[in-house]
Formats: C-alpha cells, sequence, structure tokens
C-alpha cells in the first residue's frame, strides 16, 4: 500500500504538478477521499520517505504543511448520533398527553436507563418537549427536532460544524466531542522530480563492484549528523589503565619493579624492619587487619631480628632508639600489609645481602641493575637500585567514598651513595611533571621510617588549592644500618595512591564506582584511554 | 596527626604579629604544620546573624612525634624562636631556699611493679591561670593521654592544688576495696570497687577501666595524710582538684615505659612552666624507690649529642659551614656550639622539649626545614640504572590484553570478601588449610582473603543486572593461600577468571577463552590420554559441587621438561612418558555454574566460569630482579 500511494502522489503531481490539499486524494484501496487524520498519517509516511530519497540537496518533492483543528465524537457523542439525544430518548419513550397513563421517574429510569432519564429529564423540560401529569411525565409535543443529533452527525462527517464555535462549546463541555489537531499538506514537484519510485542505494556492495551498476545507481544521502554503529569488544578497566601509564613512568626513568606478592606480611617486616615503633597508632587493631589463622610467623633471620630489636629498645648505629619495651610477640603477628614499604624493606634486605657477606641464591647478578660499585673503589657490596611496584595494601578502615578497606600503593625506592634531600625533591619535580603535575611544592612532615619525610602538595587548578599528592623522604639510618648497608648509602623512597589520580583523571567522587564489585560494566567500557 | 585548636588572638599576641591566612599558611607549612581550618569568616558571621560565637580559632595539625606543639604555649614558643623573635628558653630546676633536703619526697611501693610500676612527678610554683590558659592546661593533658599514652594505658597524668595536701606522699597499690575516698565532681566517697561500677556508665571514663580492672591492685596515691590524690590512670580525688585560683600545681604521671613517662612529665612541666611568676623554672620532687634509692624528677636536663656540617651538607645537598648550620638549628630551638677541637662537629643540646631527636639525621632534618626545603638547589640523582618489569606483570598483562582484544570486559572486584562468599556459596567446604582468616575486621565484607577470583566476579554481575546480555568480563589478580612452610605463612597466587552470563550457559564460550589465551602463550593443546607430547595442557572432566553435574573439567597442564641434553633409549622413554604424566599439574578449572550457585549470589541467567593460575607460564626473563622470595 505504501508504495502504491507514492505512485499515486508521483502521478497526481505529474499530472497535476501541484496538489494543493492532501485531504482530496483518494488513498489506493479506500473509496472515500482522504479527510480523516488517520488518512493525512499515512500520507504523511508516504511524502517522507519520498523525500529522504532525495539524492544530495536535490529533492523529489517539496511539501508545506498545515495544521487544522477538527472535532471527534467521544463514545456519548457516538452513541447520540445513533440514537439520539438523551433528551429525545427520554420524549420518545413517554406517552402523548392524554394517550396513556405518565411514566414515574421510576418507570422512566427502568425504560431507558438511569444516566439517559437524570440528563435527558431535565433537557426535554427546559425544551418543552414533555411536562408533569399527576405522579409522572409526558409529551406535550408530537414533532420534535434533535439538534444535538444533528450537530453530531454534521461534526462526525466534516470535524466541525457551520453553526460556530458556540454550539461546539457547549458540545465539548458536554463531553459529547473533543477537539483534534490535525495536519493536511500541499504537496509540490521537487527539482529532482521524477515518477520513478525505484529507491536510492544506501551502500556500495560488493554486487555493485562485480556487475558495474555502482557507476548508474544514485545513493542516499549519508546523515553525517548521526553517530556511527557502536563496536563490539572489550575493555580494559580505567584504574588499570592509569597503574599502566605510572607503570610506564617508572621505566621510562630506569626503575625495575619489586615483587610484591605478598599480601600477608609479619609485623617484623611491615613495621619493626622499617622501624615503626611497636605502640604506633597505625599497628592498633583500629588500622592494621590482623590474622587469626595463620596467626604468627615463622622467625626472621636471627641476627638480623637482634639488630632490629636492639636498635628499637636500646639504640645503636648512632641513635637512641625507642627506648621502649620490645614485644616479640607483636613482631611475629600476622596481618595484611598496610603498605607496600613491607616489601621495599624486604627487598633492600636483599639487595644488602652482600654488604653483609652473605652469598645470594645463585642470582646475584641481578642486584647489579647493569651498575658497578660507585665507592671510593673497594668494593664493600653495594650497587645501586632503583625500584617500583604498584599492589594492593590493605586498611582496617570504615569504609566512605574516599576509602576502602583495600587500595594501590605506588612506590618508589632509589638506593645509592651520597643521594640528597635536593636529589630527592629534584627527582620528586620530574616524576610528577611526567604526571603532568607542574606546580608542587614539599612540606616536612613526620612519618617513622624517613627522615627527612615530606609530604608532596600539587596545586589543583580545578579546587585552586595545594592539595597532598604524595608522601616521601629518605629512610632512617634506624632502618638501613641494621641491614647492612654502608653509612653512605642512603635510600629515598616515596608513595601515592593510585586510586587518587584516577579519580582526579576522571572525574569520580565516589570511589565505590571505581573499585569493586558494584563497579558499572558500562562505565568501563566507556571510560577513555589515559595519557598523562 | 593531631589537630590543635588555638586562640587566634592569643596567639598573635604571643607571635607579637598579626598574620594573614596566606602568610601564615606558608609559615607553618614551612615549619611541617598544616593549618586545617581559620575560623574567622564562620564567627564574624555568626556574630552578623547575632548568633553567640566563640572567638577566631585556628586548627593547626602537628605531626605525630612533635609532643611539644599540641598545645598554643608550645606552637608560640616554637614559632617565635623560629621567626627569630626569641631564644630557645632555658627550662631550670628551682630548689626550694633549704636545697634538696628541703623537697618535698614521694615514696614508691613496691606493690606498683603488678599493676603500673613507673612514677615521675613535678611542681609547679606560683602559677596564675587565666580562664583560657587554664583551659589549654586541661587540654594539654589529654591531648597526652590520647596520643602518647595511647588513651592512658601507657601514661596518663594527674594534677593537682599542692595547696591542699601534705607531703611526703606516697605512689602505692592496694586491692580495690581497701581504697575509698570522693572521686573528682563527686560528693560522695566510693571504694576503688565501687567506682569501677559507677565508671561502668560513664562515657568517657568507661574507656580506661579495663586497663586496671582485673588487676588485684589498683595504683593510688596518697599524702602524708592518707588523702588520696588520684588512682591512676582512672580518676583523680575531689579533694586536690586544681581550680583557675591554684597557685601551686603538683603534677603526678604514672606509666608502663620509662622513655614515655620522662617525656609526659617534662612536655607538661616545660609547657606551663610558662605560667610560673618566675618562669621555666620547675620545682622538682625527690622520689624514693622501693630499693631505697631516690632519683629527682622530673629530668628536665638536656641531651648534649653532635652533628657534623659535612653529614648535614651531604645529606642535604647544600654546602654549609659549621656555623651557618648552628644558625639554623637555633631556628628550631636547638642550641648548638662548634666543637673547639673539630670544626666540622657541633655540638648539640637536645632540650627536654625534644625528645622526637634519636638520630644526627633528625638534627640534620631540622637544619634542612629551618633552611627550606622548597629553597634547596634543584638536583637529579645520577644514579644510571636498567628498567625492568616483573615477569608476572608480564604474564599478566598479555592475558588482560588478549582477552579484551577477544571482546571481554576487565573489572576490578576486592581481595577481601566474606567467609560465605569465598566457599559456602561457591558450594565449597572449608577444610581450614586454605584460606588466610582476618581476626578483626569492621564489617562481615571482610572476613577473608579470597582464594578464587570467583566471587568477585560473580558480585560484579550481580550488581550489573541491567547490563545487556551477555555480560562478558574477566580479572587476572592476587588470590591468597595459607602456607605453612614460609616465613609469611601464606602465598599469593596470580589468577586469571572469567565468567560468562547469558541466556544460554555456553560452556564453549570459556572454554575458547582458555584455548585462546593458551594459544597466545604458545602453550599445545593436547589430549588427555596423550602421554608421549612433551609439554601441552589439556581439559578432562571431573566433578566440582560449583559446577553443573556433567558441565565442569579440570585444566591440566605438563610443563615442558627440563634440558639435559641427553638422548633417551628406549627403555628411559618409557620411564620418561610415565613421569609426564606425574608431571602434569592441576592449573584450573571451568565448567557451567550450578544453579545453587547463582541463586547463591542472585544471578538470575546461566553462567559459565573459567579459573587457571598464571604462576606456571611466567617466563624466565634474563631477570635483573626475581620474584621469588
Amino acid at each position: 500500500m505504501a508504495e502504491s500511494l507514492q505512485q499515486l502522489i508521483l502521478n497526481t503531481l505529474d499530472a497535476q504538478s501541484t496538489i494543493e490539499d492532501t485531504r482530496s486524494l483518494m488513498i489506493p484501496g479506500q473509496s472515500a477521499p482522504a479527510v480523516s487524520q488517520e488518512d493525512q498519517i499515512t500520507i504523511l509516511g508516504a511524502l517522507n520517505s519520498l523525500l529522504s530519497r532525495e539524492v544530495r540537496v536535490d529533492p523529489m518533492i517539496i511539501y508545506e504543511t498545515h495544521d487544522t483543528l477538527s472535532h471527534a465524537l467521544t463514545p456519548e457523542g457516538s452513541q447520540i448520533v445513533e440514537l439520539g439525544s438523551h433528551e429525545a430518548r427520554v420524549w420518545a419513550a413517554l406517552p402523548a398527553k392524554g394517550e396513556g397513563s405518565p411514566l414515574t421517574p421510576v418507570q422512566l429510569k427502568k425504560q431507558v436507563g438511569d444516566e439517559t432519564a437524570k440528563v435527558g429529564q431535565g433537557r426535554a423540560f427546559k425544551n418543552g418537549w414533555i411536562g408533569k401529569e399527576a405522579d409522572g411525565f409526558v409529551k406535550i409535543v408530537l414533532t420534535i427536532q434533535d439538534a444535538t443529533q444533528v450537530d453530531l452527525r454534521e461534526i462526525a462527517s466534516t470535524g466541525t460544524l457551520e453553526a460556530g464555535e458556540k454550539v461546539l462549546a457547549d458540545l465539548r463541555k458536554r463531553k459529547l466531542i473533543v477537539q483534534r489537531k490535525g495536519q493536511w499538506f500541499t504537496v509540490k514537484k521537487g527539482s529532482n522530480f521524477s515518477t520513478s519510485t525505484a529507491k536510492p542505494e544506501t551502500d556500495l556492495t560488493v554486487d555493485m563492484l562485480t556487475s558495474g551498476t555502482w557507476k548508474a545507481s544514485t545513493f542516499k544521502k549519508y546523515n553525517f549528523d548521526a553517530e556511527g554503529a557502536p563496536t563490539t569488544g572489550g575493555a580494559l578497566h580505567p584504574l588499570l589503565k592509569v597503574r599502566e601509564e605510572i607503570r610506564n613512568i617508572f621505566l621510562e626513568m630506569g626503575f625495575a619493579e619489586m615483587p610484591t606478592s605478598s599480601f600477608v606480611e609479619s609485623g617484623f617486616w611491615c613495621f619493626d624492619a622499617l622501624f615503626v615503633p611497636q605502640q604506633h597508632p597505625a599497628r592498633d587493631l583500629q588500622d592494621t587487619f590482623y590474622l587469626s589463622d595463620p596467626k604468627e610467623a615463622l622467625p626472621p633471620e636471627p641476627e638480623y631480628y637482634k639488630r632490629v630489636s636492639t636498635v628499637h629498645e636500646h639504640g645503636g648505629f648512632g641513635s637512641t632508639g625507642y627506648r621502649a619495651p620490645w614485644s616479640h610477640e607483636e613482631s611475629s603477628k600476622l596481618l595484611l600489609r598496610t603498605h607496600t614499604t613491607a616489601s621495599s624493606a624486604h627487598m633492600l634486605y636483599k639487595l644488602s645481602a652482600k654488604c653483609r657477606g652473605e652469598k645470594l641464591e645463585g642470582d646475584a647478578e641481578e642486584f647489579a641493575h647493569g651498575s658497578s660499585t660507585t665507592g671510593d673503589g673497594s668494593d664493600d657490596g653495594f650497587r645501586p637500585a632503583k625500584l617500583f611496584s604498584i599492589d594492593r595494601v590493605f586498611r582496617n578502615e570504615t569504609m566512605d567514598a574516599t576509602h576502602l578497606a583495600e587500595f594501590h600503593q605506588v612506590e618508589g625506592v632509589v638506593a645509592d651513595r651520597n643521594l640528597t634531600l635536593a636529589d630527592l625533591i629534584g627527582f620528586m619535580r620530574v616524576f610528577f611533571k611526567k604526571m603532568g603535575i607542574e606546580k608542587v611544592r614539599f612540606k616536612p612532615a613526620y612519618n617513622p621510617y624517613t627522615e627527612p619525610s615530606l609530604e608532596i602538595f600539587a596545586f589543583h587548578p580545578m579546587l585552586d588549592r595545594w592539595v597532598e599528592v604524595g608522601n616521601s623522604g629518605m629512610f632512617r639510618p634506624e632502618m638501613l644500618e641494621p641491614m647492612g648497608f654502608p653509612k653512605d648509602v642512603r635510600v629515598h623512597g616515596w608513595g601515592l595512591s593510585l586510586e587518587r589520580p584516577t579519580m582526579i583523571r576522571y572525574g569520580i567522587n565516589n570511589i565505590r564506582t571505581l573499585v569493586g564489585h558494584k563497579v558499572s560494566i558500562e562505565g568501563i567500557e566507556n571510560s577513555p584511554a589515559v595519557m598523562f | 596527626m593531631p589537630t590543635i585548636s588555638v586562640d587566634k588572638a592569643d596567639l598573635w599576641e604571643r607571635l607579637g604579629q598579626e598574620f594573614s591566612t596566606e602568610e601564615f599558611d606558608q609559615l607553618l607549612f614551612e615549619y611541617g604544620l598544616e593549618l586545617d581550618e581559620d575560623t574567622t569568616a564562620e564567627v564574624e558571621a555568626a556574630i552578623k546573624a547575632g548568633l553567640p560565637a566563640e572567638r577566631p580559632q585556628l586548627k593547626i595539625e602537628v605531626p605525630a612525634n612533635r609532643y611539644d606543639l599540641v598545645c598554643i604555649e608550645g606552637i608560640a614558643r616554637a614559632l617565635r624562636i623560629f621567626l627569630q623573635k626569641a631564644e630557645p628558653p632555658r627550662y631550670r630546676l628551682a630548689y626550694p631556699p633549704g636545697g634538696e633536703s628541703e623537697l618535698l619526697t614521694m615514696t614508691i611501693s613496691p606493690e606498683v611493679k603488678k599493676v603500673r610500676p613507673l612514677f615521675a612527678c613535678a611542681i609547679l610554683r606560683n602559677v596564675k591561670f587565666t580562664p583560657r590558659s587554664y583551659a589549654s592546661f586541661i587540654d594539654l593533658q589529654d591531648k597526652l593521654h590520647q596520643n602518647i599514652g595511647r588513651r592512658r594505658q601507657l601514661v596518663s597524668i594527674g594534677t593537682h592544688d599542692l595547696d591542699t595536701l601534705k607531703a611526703p606522699f606516697r605512689y602505692e597499690a592496694q586491692p580495690p576495696k581497701d581504697i575509698k575516698f570522693v572521686p573528682l565532681n563527686k560528693d560522695k566517697a566510693c571504694t576503688a570497687e565501687e567506682l569501677m561500677t559507677v565508671y561502668e556508665s560513664d562515657k568517657h571514663l568507661s574507656r580506661y577501666l579495663h586497663i586496671i580492672r582485673d588487676s588485684p591492685v589498683y595504683p593510688i596515691i596518697y599524702d602524708s595524710m592518707d588523702r588520696v590524690l588520684s588512682m591512676p590512670p582512672i580518676i583523680n580525688s575531689e579533694h586536690s582538684k586544681i581550680t583557675l585560683n591554684t597557685r601551686n600545681i603538683f603534677i603526678d604521671v604514672t606509666a608502663t615505659d620509662q622513655t614515655k613517662l620522662d617525656i609526659v612529665v617534662n612536655i607538661v612541666a616545660t609547657m606551663f612552666s610558662e605560667y610560673c611568676d618566675e618562669p621555666y623554672t620547675i620545682e622538682p620532687v625527690k622520689i624514693i624507690l622501693p630499693d631505697g634509692s631516690t632519683r629527682i624528677s622530673p629530668d628536665i636536663s638536656e641531651r648534649h649529642t653532635a652533628a657534623r656540617a659535612s653529614y648535614v651538607n651531604a645529606c642535604t645537598g647544600l654546602d654549609l659551614t659549621a656555623n651557618e648550620v648552628s644558625t639554623l638549628l637555633q631556628r628550631m630551638a636547638l642550641r648548638s656550639a662548634v666543637s673547639p677541637s673539630n670544626p666540622d662537629q657541633l655540638l648539640v643540646e637536645i632540650p627536654a622539649t625534644r625528645p622526637d631527636i634519636f638520630h644526627e639525621c633528625d638534627i640534620m632534618e631540622d637544619a634542612a626545614i629551618a633552611y627550606g626545603f622548597n629553597k634547596l638547589p634543584h638536583k637529579f640523582p645520577a644514579t644510571s640504572t636498567v628498567a625492568q618489569p616483573l615477569a608476572i606483570s608480564k604474564l599478566s598483562d598479555i592475558i588482560r590484553q588478549e582477552w579484551a582484544l577477544a571482546g571481554w570486559v576487565e573489572v576490578l572486584p576486592l581481595i577481601l570478601c566474606s567467609h560465605e562468599e569465598n566457599f559456602e556459596f561457591l558450594n565449597h567446604v572449608d577444610d581450614g588449610k586454605t584460606a588466610v582468616k582476618i581476626a578483626n575486621p569492621k564489617s562481615l565484607e571482610f572476613q577473608v582473603v579470597r582464594t578464587t577470583l570467583l566471587p568477585g566476579l560473580l558480585k560484579t554481575i550481580r550488581e550489573n543486572r541491567s547490563h545487556p546480555l551477555p555480560i562478558k568480563i574477566f580479572e587476572t589478580s592476587d588470590v591468597v593461600f595459607k602456607d605453612t612452610s614460609r616465613e609469611r605463612q601464606a602465598r599469593n597466587e596470580q589468577h586469571a577468571a572469567a565468567v560468562w552470563c547469558n541466556k544460554t550457559a555456553g560452556f564453549e564460550v570459556v572454554h575458547g577463552m582458555l584455548n585462546r589465551a593458551m594459544k597466545m602463550l604458545e602453550i599445545p593443546l593436547i589430549g588427555n590420554t596423550d602421554q608421549k607430547a612433551e609439554t601441552g595442557y589439556y581439559i578432562k572432566e571431573s566433578s566440582d559441587s560449583i559446577y553443573f553435574p556433567g558441565r565442569a573439567a579440570t585444566i591440566y597442564y605438563r610443563p615442558p621438561p627440563a634440558k639435559d641434553g641427553k638422548t633417551l633409549t628406549g627403555i628411559e622413554q618409557g620411564i620418561k612418558t610415565t613421569l609426564h604424566v606425574q608431571r602434569d599439574m592441576e592449573i584450573g578449572n571451568l565448567g557451567i555454574l550450578h544453579p545453587t550457585v547463582l541463586a547463591n549470589f542472585e544471578i538470575g541467567y546461566p553462567c559459565s566460569a573459567l579459573e587457571f593460575t598464571l604462576e606456571p607460564f611466567k617466563k624466565k626473563m634474563n631477570k635483573i630482579w626475581t620474584n621469588d622470595d
């Protein structure tokens, strides 16, 4: 039908050059002109599909839209057209005056129904059609003119009323008709008019190439405003995309990745070896996850353990120490690492093995990092190292929009002879510049295992203030010397969370929308690439 | 880090100067403090609105090891010295006119060893409090109780109106039923036993009861007329309580270790000695120990140590003379003088207020702070090393890339989960030998460290109901197993896992993911009865209650044989063939998840899952660093 209607429109245009009013068209298969709104909608569909065949900017047809207001009958109105108005039905049901017994209101209701009796009775009285007699009603005229029915008939066929708006308004008020917006169209030939309904091609196909029909075909105009087809395919997680970017920064700067695959640590490696006092609040049950099973670590190498416990309890290596009671139980408690510095401590312990005169388990070369001793010529076993890691750490924190019980720590360590605080600060400036952070400043801070310790603040242009972005420092002699490092070896360390820069990068306020099972898969699929 | 609230106008008065918020923020930043908040605007708004308002406060964050900065007296003193408006004070013990023989005494009973062994005290004479300095005095004690005292467990302080008491004093330990006194802010005498019940419902004090509750004896301090001063670490007596009008203050401190005892008594005494008629003087007390020996308390003498200018320079990258370093140290309240015998060496006096200084490096840091961290020369470490990623990271990245290229989405669930999610929900029984368990989780979500990646993946599917099907997600990350052979009694293992969720279960889909990963790792697929192949992987039907019966398989991997370069005879070949089978290791499994598992995770669609360990595929790299424990 759609095809034949389009053809009809084209043929009519071909014959008359213009269709002034589409309501005059006779839709194929119908016997009357298309005056109804439904028919006009069908015609609009045909016009639009003819219009969409335009090639480049030349349309086949042009049309103009005209809006109309018309009226349609409500179900009650349709009933009146069929059966007459309520008042006419009341009048018809009553006996003429003196010709039979008048109908009581109850009898009338029975005969014409409650609704008609109620509405019709009053209007019939007002029209002077019926009168009261005894306890009932009778006709008082013999013929009536049912104007309501006549008006509604006219509306049903033409959509309007000659009599005008006043009557229409009254009928609307009586809920017999409703107003309807309608449209009709004037159609003219376009610059590319043709009576052919052959469809233009939408795409270049292999058949066209082999048959050569592409040369003669017309192509449908492409909608450059629409989006392309969505791709299928997977996606990597945004946090791990940022991890990749930061890992690349480290690799570009010559850092080797440290093994950090031990979520479980002992109090010894997580705190004691780092010279964190045994009564430090970070070791509270409130802050650290301790294990109930397994509970206790095997003892570390006894000589090293002794050096560490002594520097805490009694001092040594030029330090007074904490001079607080030492608890072996505290040291051997197992816990989930609160920082990857626990792993770094273990790596530094390995790095200093040769300085302690220990033999490495057959892979001494790996500690060299391609570098040779930087001392005064006598080899004390020390080799410089630059190490990094990005891995998970755990804190027994109450979760909120910016804290989870687990997060990723980015950590870097540089060990060499005679490193200075100026080197650390200079290095931090370069490192953060590589992350796109230009303006940084350094605040003296306290950290039990570094001295000096610095908090790194970056100027956040959006927040218009300085925000803390990381921590850094030089590991304390009380940590390094018990490991066996020579006195002139100094070790820089710094750390930051991976989540913080990622949240800033993606404008995320709630960490739960970034990490964990509540993250939306769709969000992962649509998170942009990261380039610092 | 403690945050200290100080009265702004008082601080400006003490500093002899007013600062704008920016200037003051900058000053604090340089010193290593942080201005958290300035309530001036808030106060002005309240006054404008006709509301009652307090005086403007500055909230300052101080480092956790600087107990000398937890009150306005200390902050002002440090900043005045830093700004070179004052010299570091010399704290002095002021003996009574008759000298040591007139000192008040405190006798320590041997019994206190059983409960709270260590005692120190100090007297401040002729103090004049104002309402604000009085409040600061109370607040300082509270700060010290919370920080270094670890909620009074390690150290606690009592302060008394000395004029209500009569020396000599006694520090004893007695059974709780034998102790009876009127505690602070009460009007009736109670036994210690009763007090433990009374304070049970006290929001503030109930937190400290556990420290001594189960001890057979409680610590108690008496004067010569058997009047109680305090029952540490719980409560002082009403009788000796200090008020705004108290002129002579007796400070008692009890502790479990000597170092913290000394720190606390010294901080309280030195900070508030500035309100004495003769500022910075403290009257000591003679303590008679159980063995009859005596000591003078407090010991506020400076600690003498040395620092080398060459060390300061070597650590900071500066080039300062000893005199220049000395000037810098002076600004940090450390007096020093160049050693007459060594021009590089400074003889440094560490005042009693700076117990945070342990080592020459702490002195070096103070010099650097006074110099200004942000003014240090721009340098870059010359350390030249070779970059190297970890083998396991490279391997993990290969799987991640390949699976994402295959159209799957990487997710990142949490590593901690509930016991149920790790075991019961997967129809698995905890044999007690597998998972690492957490003793003190704040929530049921964090009972164990996962031993499988599946619970996280399934929870992610549960939370993504509205995502169009199929859902294809994966994760490569660590799980943890108990391992009694290791120092840390546990080991991490890196796993790769994927779950497919759709209207049909799709075993073949996750199977395809396995094939793809192995193809990319160049591990050949071999038949599950093939005993000749040297290396490869295969899957074999198995049963596991997490999976639907008949739709589960175990993945086996046969690692390549160690190369020994010898040719083998027929018999040896036969032995080797048998060895192959023995060498085959289970590396994981796959299958259609059992409907009860799906129900446990509230997933309404069928799912297939795949999980295997990546550890055997780690390449032996030309290593610069190993992943070996």
